[in-house]
């Protein structure tokens, strides 16, 4: 039998780099070093990268008993943290991502069960309408809050010049399509166009409006420029942005997040401490420019005037 | 000064480098609107970077057969530890306000919380096992236990890949890369054990 003792420069077989291998090193060493800069300086982005000018100021603006009395968010604030996936994914992006948009000329097409329907330009949309500043709480569904001086009008007022149909019971929104000027559409981030929808007493609700403007001025692309929702009791996913489509129907439309992810995102989402996000607690919330968190209020403290709208529902199980 | 303290100055430096930066953009209210995710998500990040860079040294050193990056291992390590301990740090007294009963709620409610802390627990003895002094007196035992760095790893990929709402590029970013990590020891060791088998056959 021949044994084979090892010496000390033998090397196992297992320790020769092989041919392939070691031709390539180069190339190895190369991706390796990309991805390490991708993952490094990929996610650094400059938070106040944004500053382009503000907005043209709107008209005149009457106040209105429904504003909220807490200091608003700064601008730089309100303008610079968005979720507005049609512009990309982070806070920072859609400032940057939207400051090319056009969002003049717009209309929006109204249809289904209603008597007056059709594509109507903005301005004839908006016409005979008062401008009014709504200071909302605003309550983002990731523990987030904010407090915007809006500018809009009740969403009730605008469809009823339309004359909904008698069996009309929700309204369905939808955000314009187009990824050239909606760079964050040309990935399957979301299902697009982004769809909303509320029922017919929620759309009627003086609290409900479409904002066109907020801090006196029109609304940077950012924000949803021309027109968005604004549904203050409930979390901000609802309250679309640079809607062109509103459909009123006889039943409950399939809403953008609640289709992505049923079991964390429902139809109503209205704003409740009560009910967690199976991520995540929904007890308290941040106000941006607050150190500490604070605790979250149901309906986002709307509840002396929208609580009556959900009598007898149990909002556990309708979220 | 050898090439080896050269190397692991020069770690060391750009390794801390971002959480200095971090500082300066604290200082300065220059971390955006929301200063505590912007903080939390950045020591987070780099706890996830440097210990894949950490865990990318041995491979690049046999590959490559560049022995002096080996020191490079436990450097980058204790660093990926640091800003682990950090984003800890910032999440219990920045984040929750250190209000216990949020924080035990959210550790024992939300996995992704739950995957998180338990990454930081794992390489918490990995830490402080890291000095010349423990290496000689675990043995052999040192690294059997430093294999608890996969999974520590793994926690913390997986605590980014829950948290996220839609966009999984980031986070399955990283998960690409420590699967490839991963791999390249798993088919190491199988070519390994085959060659053992080949040679007393």
């Amino acid at each position: 039998m021949l044994i084979r003792s090892r010496r000390a420069h033998d090397i196992a077989t297992a320790e020769i780099t092989p041919e392939s291998t070691y031709l390539r090193r180069r190339e190895i060493l190369a991706t390796a070093l990309t991805g390490v800069a991708t993952l490094a300086f990929g996610g650094a982005r400059d938070a106040r990268g944004a500053t382009t000018p503000k907005p043209p100021e709107l008209g005149p603006i009457i106040e209105s008993p429904y504003s909220a009395s807490e200091e608003p968010t700064s601008y730089d604030s309100v303008t610079q943290y968005n979720n507005f996936y049609e512009f990309g994914t982070a806070k920072e992006d859609p400032a940057v991502q939207a400051a090319s948009f056009q969002p003049k000329p717009w209309s929006v097409l109204l249809k289904g069960r209603l008597k007056k329907p059709g594509s109507v330009p903005l301005e004839t949309f908006l016409e005979g309408h008062a401008l009014e500043e709504r200071i909302y709480r605003f309550r983002c569904v990731e523990t987030w809050s904010m407090v915007v001086p809006w500018v809009g009008i009740p969403l009730g007022d605008i469809l009823k010049r339309f004359e909904p149909d008698e069996d009309a019971k929700f309204v369905e929104f939808r955000t314009l399509y187009d990824p050239e000027r909606m760079p964050g559409q040309k990935r399957q981030t979301l299902e697009w166009p982004y769809r909303e929808g509320l029922r017919m007493d929620e759309a009627m609700h003086p609290l409900t409006i479409l904002a066109v403007g907020l801090y006196g001025r029109e609304l940077p692309n950012q924000n949803g420029a021309p027109l968005r929702l604004i549904v203050p009791w409930k979390y901000g996913f609802k309250s679309i942005k640079s809607i062109t489509e509103i459909r009123l129907r006889t039943r409950a439309p399939q809403t953008t997040w609640s289709e992505m992810a049923p079991n964390e995102y429902g139809f109503f989402a209205n704003v409740n401490p009560e009910v967690d996000h199976p991520r995540w607690s929904q007890k308290r919330e941040r106000r941006l420019g607050d150190f500490l968190r604070r605790p979250t209020s149901k309906f986002n403290g709307y509840a002396d005037e929208v609580a009556s709208l959900y009598a007898g529902m149990d909002l556990s199980k309708d979220y | 000064m050898s090439r080896t303290r050269w190397i692991g100055l020069g770690a060391w430096s750009l390794g801390l480098a971002p959480g200095l930066l971090l500082l300066i953009r604290l200082l300065g209210d220059q971390l955006g609107a929301n200063p505590v995710e912007e903080l939390t998500h950045e020591s987070g990040r780099w706890a996830l970077r440097l210990l894949l860079a950490s865990l990318a040294v041995t491979p690049l050193r046999q590959q490559l057969g560049l022995a002096w990056l080996a020191p490079l291992r436990r450097t980058l390590g204790l660093l990926g530890f640091g800003y682990a301990a950090l984003h800890l740090a910032v999440y219990a007294v920045l984040d929750q306000g250190l209000a216990w009963e949020f924080v035990l709620e959210d550790l024992s409610e939300r996995p992704y919380i739950a995957a998180g802390f338990m990454s930081f627990v794992l390489l918490l003895p990995l830490a402080i096992t890291s000095t010349r002094g423990w290496i000689r007196r675990l043995g052999r035992r040192w690294t059997r236990l430093h294999q608890l760095v996969y999974a520590a790893a793994t926690a913390a990929v997986v605590h980014f890949v829950w948290l996220v709402k839609a966009d999984l590029r980031e986070p399955l970013a990283y998960a690409s890369v420590l699967t490839a990590l991963l791999a390249f020891r798993v088919l190491r060791a199988a070519r390994k054990k085959l060659s053992v088998g080949t040679a007393s056959a």
